[in-house]
Formats: C-alpha cells, sequence, structure tokens
C-alpha cells in the first residue's frame, strides 16, 4: 500500500538539547499507525514538527506527504493539506458552546456575518459522527474531559482530515471513554482516514495499531508491521526502554502499622453551586506504612475530596474531622496541612502542579523553601544539589536543572511535581492520577518510589482510574461513587469485576 | 540507564556567542543603556554627561528608579499599580501641609508620610489580594482618589517652601572627609571604586561556586568583559560625579534599596514565592504559599515607596503641588517593562527595571537638552518602550 506520509531525517534541537536525531516515519494510506517511546522520547516533538508547530527551517529533513514535499510555515498550512493535529494538552474554550467551539476560527459565514444557523446544523451531524450525544449550544467547560475529547475530533472532522494525529488522547479518560475513542478511530480507518496515535497504553496500541513506530532518545529504533502478526507487548517495552522490564509491579512486603491519618464524615459542597453537595460523609483509615486506592469513575470526587482535605483547596462548607495519629488537627490552610505534614500530587500538573516558565530547581523547592533557606535566605547552591538529587534519583530527563519545565516532556513534568511533594517530606500523601500521561518504565520507578515511601512509614492514598495499577500497588482498595465511598477491600481480595459492580451499585442507590 | 539518558540528550557546547545569544535580554538592556548614553553624549556634545547634568539626572531619576522597584514586585505578582503617581502628590501636599501649615517637624513628617504611603497600599492591596477586584481597576481608582484628594489638601495652590533639614533629603551632598585635600570629592571616588570592587568580587565567587557545581557558565571571555564594562562605568560615572559637588544624598538612598530589593527577590524565601504567585498562582497557593498575603504586601510595599518618592519629588521642588507626580505610573511603568518585566506576571528583574528606568531618564534629559519638546519626546519614549516588549517578545518566539 502507498505511503500517505514519509518523513525522512527529521532533526530537530532545541537550545542544548537535541530532542529529534534522524528520525524516519512512514505512514501508509488508511492506516492506524502507533508512536510509542518513553517520556522525553521526542514524540510530541515530532508531531509538532509535521504539523507546522515548529514551521520549516526549524528543523532538517524532508516531509512528504501525498507524494509533494511539504514545508509548512505554521498550522494553518498543514490543516490545509489534511493534517489535523489533537494537542496532549486539550485546546477548547470552555466558556463558549460546542458549536462555537468546533467553528473558532472557521465559522461559517456570509460578508462577514455568521450563519449560526448552517454551523449548529453541521455540529450536530458532526457529534452523531462522533456519537456524543449532546445540544450543541452546552458549554464545552460542562462537559467531561472525554466527551471533551470527542468535541476535538468532531472539530478535526470538521475540516477535510486526511491524516488525524492524536497526541494522548485516552491519558486522561476513563476505560469505557477510551473504548469509544479507540472504536471511532477504527470507524475513520474504514472511511480511509489515516490516523497517528500516541500513547502509553500499550493494550490500547496492540488493539487498535496496524503498525508501530517505536522513538527512543530521540531517534527511531524500529517500526512493526502489526498486520502480519500480533506484537506481543512486551516486544515494545523491550524496544522503548532498551532493556528487559521483567514485572510492571515492584514487589513489596507490607508492613503495616497502627492508624497514622483518618478523617471523618467528611463532606464538601461545590465552589459555586452550593446546594450541591459533591463529597458525602467519606470515613477513611490510612495505616503506616500503607498503601490505600480510591477508585472510582471520572467524576466521582476523588480528587475533589483529596484537595479538600488539603487546606480546603476545593469546594465549600466543608466539614468532618482528620486525625494524625489519633490527635485532630486542622487543616484548614494548605500550609496548615503541609505543616501537618500532608502533601498533595495534582493529577493537574500544568495548572496546579508546575510553575511553567520557572526551571526544575525552582519547582523542586517551592513547597519546602525552609529547607534550603537559612533565616529565609536560599542557599543557592544547597538548593542545586536537591534538585539534581531528585532529577538522578526519579530519572528526570532534562538537559540540566536549570531547563524552565514548560519545555519539558509530559512525564518528565509529572516527575518534577513529584519531587516537589517528596521534598516536603510528607507524611501522609495523596497521589492524583500519579502515572498519568508516564511511560511504563517510569511508571516502574513511581511505584518503586510509592513503596519506598511506605517502607519509611508514610500513608500513601492512591487516586487513581486504572484499575489494574490500584490492584498492582495497593494494599487496600476504597471505591468511591458519586462522592460517596461505597465499597472497602483488601486488594488481595479485589477485583476489576469487584470494583465495577460496587460502582454500579453506589450508582444505583443514588436516585 | 542513567548515563544513557544523558548521552542521549547532548548538551551543546556553551559558546561564547551562543550563550550571550541565549542570555540576550540580560546584556541587551546593559548595552542599550550605555548605548543611549553614548549616543546622547556624543550629540549634545558632551553636556549629558557634564558632572553637572550627571548629578542633575541622578536627581531627577531618582524617585522613577525607587517606584520602580516597587513597580517590579507589583507586576511580578501579576498586577499594577496605576495610582502612583497620585500617590506621590498627595502625600508631597500633605507633608507640605503639614511642614508649612502646621510647623511640624520634617522627622515626625517623614515618618507620618512613609505610615500614610503604607495605609494607601494597604487599601489597594486588600481590594485586590482578598476581594479580588482586579489591580487595574482598584488603582485607576486610586489615581483619581489620590489626586483629587492632593488637589483638595492643597486648595489647588501650591505650598512651600520647606524647611532646609527637609529639602537637604534631595538637595543635600554626603560629606568628603577628605574635603579640601584634593578639587574632587575623594570620598564619593573611593565609594564607587569600592562599590565597584564589591560587585566583581561578588560575581568572581558566584561564579567560583557555581563553576565547582559545574553549573552551565557563562564563558570566561565574557564574564570578564561583562565585569570590565561594569565596573569600569561605575567608577568613571563616580569620577564625573565626584568632580561636581559627590555624591547625593538620594543616590546613597537609591542604592541602598536596589540592592536591598536585588537581594530579596534574588536570594530570600519571599523574594522566590513572588516570583511563583506571578507564575502560576493556583500552583502556588497549592504549594502552601500564601498568596493573597504576599500580594497584600507588594502594594503595601509599593505605597510606601511612591511615598518615599514623594517626599524626595516635593523637597527638590521645594513645593509641593497638586501636578507633581503627573504620569509618572507611566514612566515607572514603562521602566519596568523596558527592563524585561513580563505583564503576565512571575517575570523581571530589579537591576532590569532600574537600568529601564536609566534608560527612560537619559532619554528624557538628553531630549531636553536638545530641546526637543514634549510632544516628541513622548512620541519616542513611547516607541522605545513598544521596541523594548516587541523585541522580547520576538525572542520568545524564536526560543
Ligand atoms: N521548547 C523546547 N525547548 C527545549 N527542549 C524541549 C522543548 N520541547 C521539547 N524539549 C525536549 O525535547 C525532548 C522531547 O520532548 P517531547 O515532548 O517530544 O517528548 P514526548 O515523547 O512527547 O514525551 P511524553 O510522553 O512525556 O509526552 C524532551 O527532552 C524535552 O525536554
Ligand atoms: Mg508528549
Amino acid at each position: 500500500m502507498n505511503a500517505i506520509l514519509e518523513m525522512r531525517g527529521i532533526t530537530k534541537t532545541f537550545p542544548g538539547v537535541r530532542a529529534l536525531d534522524n528520525v524516519n516515519l512512514v505512514v501508509r494510506e488508511g492506516e492506524i499507525h502507533a508512536l510509542v517511546g518513553e517520556n522525553g522520547a521526542g514524540k510530541s516533538t515530532l508531531m509538532k514538527v509535521l504539523s507546522g508547530v515548529y514551521p520549516y527551517g526549524s528543523y532538517t529533513g524532508e516531509i512528504h506527504f501525498q507524494g509533494q514535499e511539504r514545508r509548512f510555515r505554521g498550522i494553518a498550512d498543514s490543516e490545509s493539506a489534511g493534517i489535523i493535529i489533537i494537542h496532549q494538552e486539550l485546546a477548547l474554550v470552555p466558556l463558549l458552546s460546542i458549536t462555537e467551539n468546533i467553528f473558532l476560527g472557521n465559522e461559517p459565514a456570509r460578508y462577514g456575518i455568521i450563519d449560526w444557523d448552517a454551523a449548529t446544523e453541521r455540529t450536530r451531524a458532526l457529534l452523531r459522527k462522533v456519537g456524543l450525544r449532546e445540544s450543541p449550544a452546552t458549554l464545552v467547560g460542562d462537559l467531561g474531559v472525554g466527551k471533551q475529547q470527542l468535541v476535538e475530533i468532531a472539530k478535526a472532522l470538521s475540516k477535510e482530515v486526511r491524516l488525524l494525529i492524536l497526541d494522548e488522547p485516552t491519558a486522561s479518560l476513563n476505560e469505557s471513554d477510551s473504548e469509544a475513542l479507540l472504536s471511532l478511530l477504527l470507524e475513520f480507518k474504514a472511511h480511509g482516514i489515516a490516523s497517528i496515535l500516541i500513547s502509553h497504553k500499550l493494550n490500547e496500541v496492540s488493539r487498535v495499531a496496524d503498525s508501530v513506530t517505536v522513538l527512543r532518545d530521540g531517534m527511531t529504533v524500529e517500526t512493526l508491521d502489526c498486520r502480519a502478526e500480533p506484537v506481543s507487548e512486551d516486544h515494545v517495552i523491550r524496544r522503548m526502554v532498551g532493556r528487559e522490564l521483567a514485572d510492571r509491579y515492584p514487589r513489596r512486603q507490607p508492613r503495616v502499622g497502627e492508624v497514622l491519618f483518618e478523617v471523618r464524615d467528611w463532606t464538601a459542597h461545590h465552589p459555586l453551586d452550593a446546594e450541591r453537595v459533591v463529597v458525602k460523609g467519606v470515613n477513611m483509615a490510612v495505616r503506616r506504612g500503607e498503601v490505600v486506592g480510591i477508585a472510582g469513575l471520572m467524576g466521582a470526587g476523588r480528587t475533589e475530596f483529596a484537595m479538600s482535605v488539603f487546606g480546603r483547596s476545593y469546594g465549600r462548607r466543608i466539614s468532618g474531622q482528620a486525625f494524625i495519629e489519633g490527635r485532630e488537627v486542622d487543616l484548614g490552610t494548605v500550609p496548615r496541612a503541609i505543616g501537618n505534614g500532608l502533601a498533595y500530587v495534582t493529577e493537574d500538573r500544568k495548572h496546579l502542579g508546575l510553575i511553567l516558565n520557572e526551571d526544575v530547581v525552582h519547582n523542586v523547592t517551592l513547597a519546602n523553601l525552609d529547607g534550603v533557606a537559612s533565616r529565609s535566605v536560599i542557599d543557592e547552591m544547597r538548593e542545586l544539589e536537591v534538585a539534581n538529587d531528585y532529577r538522578r534519583r526519579l530519572n528526570i530527563r532534562c538537559s540540566d536543572v536549570s531547563q524552565t519545565t514548560l519545555n519539558l516532556s509530559g512525564g518528565n513534568q509529572q516527575k518534577v511535581v513529584l519531587s516537589k511533594w517528596l521534598f516536603a517530606e510528607p507524611r501522609v500523601l495523596f497521589l492524583d492520577e500519579p502515572t498519568r500521561g508516564i511511560d511504563v518504565g517510569a511508571k516502574y520507578e513511581i511505584y518503586t518510589i510509592i513503596n519506598q515511601l511506605a517502607a519509611a512509614g508514610k500513608a500513601v492514598v492512591v487516586i487513581s482510574s486504572e484499575m489494574p495499577e490500584l490492584l498492582g500497588i495497593c494494599d487496600r482498595i476504597y471505591v468511591m461513587s458519586e462522592g460517596r465511598f461505597v465499597a472497602e477491600m483488601p486488594a488481595a481480595e479485589a477485583t476489576q469485576e469487584k470494583i465495577m459492580r460496587a460502582i454500579m451499585k453506589g450508582e444505583e442507590k443514588v436516585p | 540507564m542513567t548515563s544513557e539518558i544523558q548521552g542521549a540528550l547532548k548538551p551543546e557546547r556553551a559558546a561564547p556567542f551562543a550563550f550571550a545569544r541565549r542570555h540576550l535580554r540580560e546584556y541587551g538592556i546593559l548595552m542599550a543603556l550605555i548605548a543611549i548614553m553614548a549616543f546622547f553624549g556624543i550629540v549634545t556634545d558632551g553636556t549629558l554627561l557634564n558632572p553637572l547634568n550627571l548629578t542633575n539626572l541622578v536627581l531627577q531619576n531618582s524617585y522613577i528608579v525607587i517606584m520602580a522597584l516597587g513597580m517590579l514586585l507589583v507586576i511580578v505578582t501579576g498586577h499594577i499599580d496605576l495610582s502612583v503617581g497620585s500617590v506621590v502628590a498627595f502625600v508631597g501636599a500633605l507633608a507640605a501641609v503639614m511642614m508649612v501649615q502646621y510647623d511640624m517637624h520634617f522627622v515626625p513628617v517623614t515618618i507620618l508620610s512613609l505610615l500614610v504611603g503604607a495605609a494607601i497600599g494597604a487599601a489597594q492591596g486588600s481590594c485586590v489580594a482578598f476581594f479580588k477586584v482586579p489591580s487595574f481597576i482598584v488603582t485607576l481608582a486610586g489615581m483619581l482618589v489620590f489626586r483629587g484628594l492632593a488637589l483638595t489638601l492643597l486648595d489647588g495652590r501650591s505650598v512651600g517652601p520647606f524647611p532646609a533639614e527637609f529639602q537637604r533629603l534631595s538637595s543635600g551632598f554626603i560629606g568628603d572627609a577628605f574635603a579640601g585635600l584634593t578639587p574632587i570629592h575623594l570620598t564619593s571616588l573611593l565609594l564607587a571604586v569600592a562599590a565597584a570592587a564589591a560587585l566583581v568580587f561578588m560575581s568572581a565567587r558566584g561564579r567560583a561556586k557555581k563553576l565547582r557545581y559545574a553549573v552551565e557558565q557563562e564563558p570566561f571571555a565574557l564574564f570578564l568583559a561583562k565585569n570590565a564594562v561594569i565596573a569600569g562605568v561605575i567608577v568613571w560615572l563616580g569620577y564625573l560625579l565626584a568632580s561636581y559637588r559627590g555624591f547625593p544624598n538620594v543616590l546613597l538612598i537609591m542604592i541602598t534599596l536596589i540592592v536591598l530589593y536585588t537581594f530579596v527577590t534574588m536570594r530570600t524565601t519571599v523574594g522566590r514565592r513572588i516570583y511563583a504567585i506571578g507564575g502560576n498562582e493556583k500552583a502556588a497557593k497549592l504549594s502552601g504559599i500564601n498568596t493573597e498575603r504576599l500580594t497584600f504586601y507588594a502594594f503595601v510595599n509599593m505605597g510606601v515607596l511612591a511615598a518615599l518618592a514623594g517626599l524626595i519629588f516635593a523637597a527638590r521642588l521645594n513645593t509641593a503641588t497638586p501636578k507633581a507626580g503627573l504620569s509618572f505610573e507611566l514612566d515607572v511603568i514603562a521602566a519596568c517593562f523596558i527592563g524585561g518585566a513580563s505583564a503576565s506576571g512571575g517575570v523581571g528583574r530589579v537591576t532590569g527595571a532600574v537600568i529601564g528606568a536609566f534608560i527612560m531618564g537619559v532619554m528624557n534629559n538628553g531630549m531636553s537638552i536638545l530641546g526637543i519638546g514634549i510632544d516628541w519626546q513622548q512620541v519616542i519614549k513611547g516607541l522605545v518602550l513598544l521596541a523594548a516588549v516587541f523585541l522580547d517578545v520576538y525572542n520568545k518566539k524564536r526560543a
């Protein structure tokens, strides 16, 4: 079959870093081509080169698309050629409706006057195509992430698309939403639209991909053809990380002590709509050395619960009691929560985790500046040592620790956020989706860190939408649904089915 | 595995040229100041750099520089303060009324004035920080209110003159320990030499420390050139001032404040937290930073510095007028942006703002000497501001 896209010898350097080194990528007509590799391997950069975000001249190498050499000077160029990219971070305007978002910058208009009826009509057709049952007038901010992702795709379809690029589209989706999205890709394929799929979830890749290209350290390692014979996940992992990875989850001997942290009857209301209860009477206890998971679907209130505990960072009218080592503590502000030994590692690293225009050093020490200062004067060399130490321990890939975090790849940003909270030396850690957007190798590293924390006698609470992960690393699992803890089970007895059943039951109970 | 990774991200060698290009902004602004000074030095046939004029330049600029220090912090937290020009007028008027009409001693008047500045800052700061009213609006209101109050206090007239001791705040010069021994003000010259030496020493020590920790360093040639230029310029300017009447008192106040604010922003936890707020307020808050309180204090600080500037300005004119400080806020804000601060917060340096203030000052002064009218001066200053920020944006995009 013919190639629709050929990228030849692409090299792209940033000051101090060679992000892509002579990369080749061939995508055939009408196939789903997966692009995999570790964090910082250069996947997003390669796609930004392809879509004109990095314009012709800022990289070396050639791009041939539909048999012609292309020199895109910007996104508009690549879009008019039929290459549409959906970035790792969604780019929708929350205060605009679905229709307005889909036709943003591309409004059907006559003499400069927008024809909203036509736009709405077309939106309806597009939403049907992507299987989203929502009114075109709904504000995007009112949709969940999964639905927003579908709006992005509908937006892509509103243009003449030949090649669709999805950069980690399922990273923040739950299983059923991911499933829906993947079937959509398969449907597009049936209509002859090729797509490039970047993902760290290898089970998805092996389910839908026709070929897989593995990048490592900015170089093409291998392109595998999945149609001839199925490609084993282990093989892909081996090529990605360049070594054998025996287990997905590191082994651990749990040594669980007495209860370290406890909340009783924790309730929180929505920040805007004070009548809406988001967290309802939650009771939770975590022991020293224990890893506790909170399972649940997107929107179950897990993040809201954790954030409302952590210095009332979410919600209004919060009530409930918190205990550390049996003594009641006041967690009313973030400094007090930190002072009592709590840490909350956010799921939203860009908006809530990092100061993006600052370097790695400044981000790592931010939550514990006193740890590198004496009498409020920062010892910069000590600070540098700390940052380098975490860089080594968590294997953060950056040209050096003075690189701005904006330029780090998604997974490495996550590690910086984690470093920040490790350096704050908490006793109770809330980790909210700690492995979102992280490659298999790095996941293993993060699990290892979680184990070390537990072994050091800390209490760890992990919120995750990936059930296998919770089953793999936790000692005990709470199930949350509609703002309530509906079940609790030892991980040894838990299964995905059991958890799902608990969630369903929880949903039924609510009228 | 680690070594393999580091091998892959080949750091390119820090050649002097490449390094300078990457840090274009920092060197660029200093070079721009030097170039502008040289330009006006030449076109005014040296008048700009004659000792009397240079002394005047320092005096005329002191209040802009002092306010730029406060404004930088406000801008770094992601806000703006439009009221400073009016606060200058109001505090000047208040001090004048107290000293001239009520015959109060200048020391309590100074203290009271600074406290009033703090109170003004606190009022505006609490609206911004705790009640989340946009700073643009709050301080726009403040701009009107305090200009109006200044008018009321002075009843539309000028009030003066001030007691001689108070005037020395801006027109006094430091004493010379070697008076009579040399034709020039030797103490001032020695101070300049000491300052240059201290600067070179500090940057050499910083460099040595960083080398020990193997941090990316500016190449030695560049380091040497930069320090030589800076030290040379300081000593030379010191010499010029010394050959008139020596250092004015305000220069010492100014230098003390510059050193203090540089230190606070670069080396202290408070400074770091202020930058974090501007960079990402939500993330800063979740990291345990009391964002409201720090924002509040940034405005209080601005109020105090504006009050100080108001006193210096009044002392310099030897009268308080309702029109004092008119459009100062624009010069001060422009100084920060020329100095590389970002309008969206989180970015900006004290040294940049100071150099920016001097760029504005030299242009004001040089154009006045050339007899360019106020009208064209504004046009030119506006274009320079635009060009500086334009370069910033361009640089960022290219990086
Ligand atoms: N603007 C930039 N300036 C400097 N370095 C950059 C810039 N953008 C990316 N990099 C570097 O290029 C490398 C590749 O980054 P990229 O974002 O392409 O990784 P990725 O494969 O998408 O990783 P992830 O799976 O974590 O999203 C990283 O080492 C990153 O630090
Ligand atoms: Mg990426």
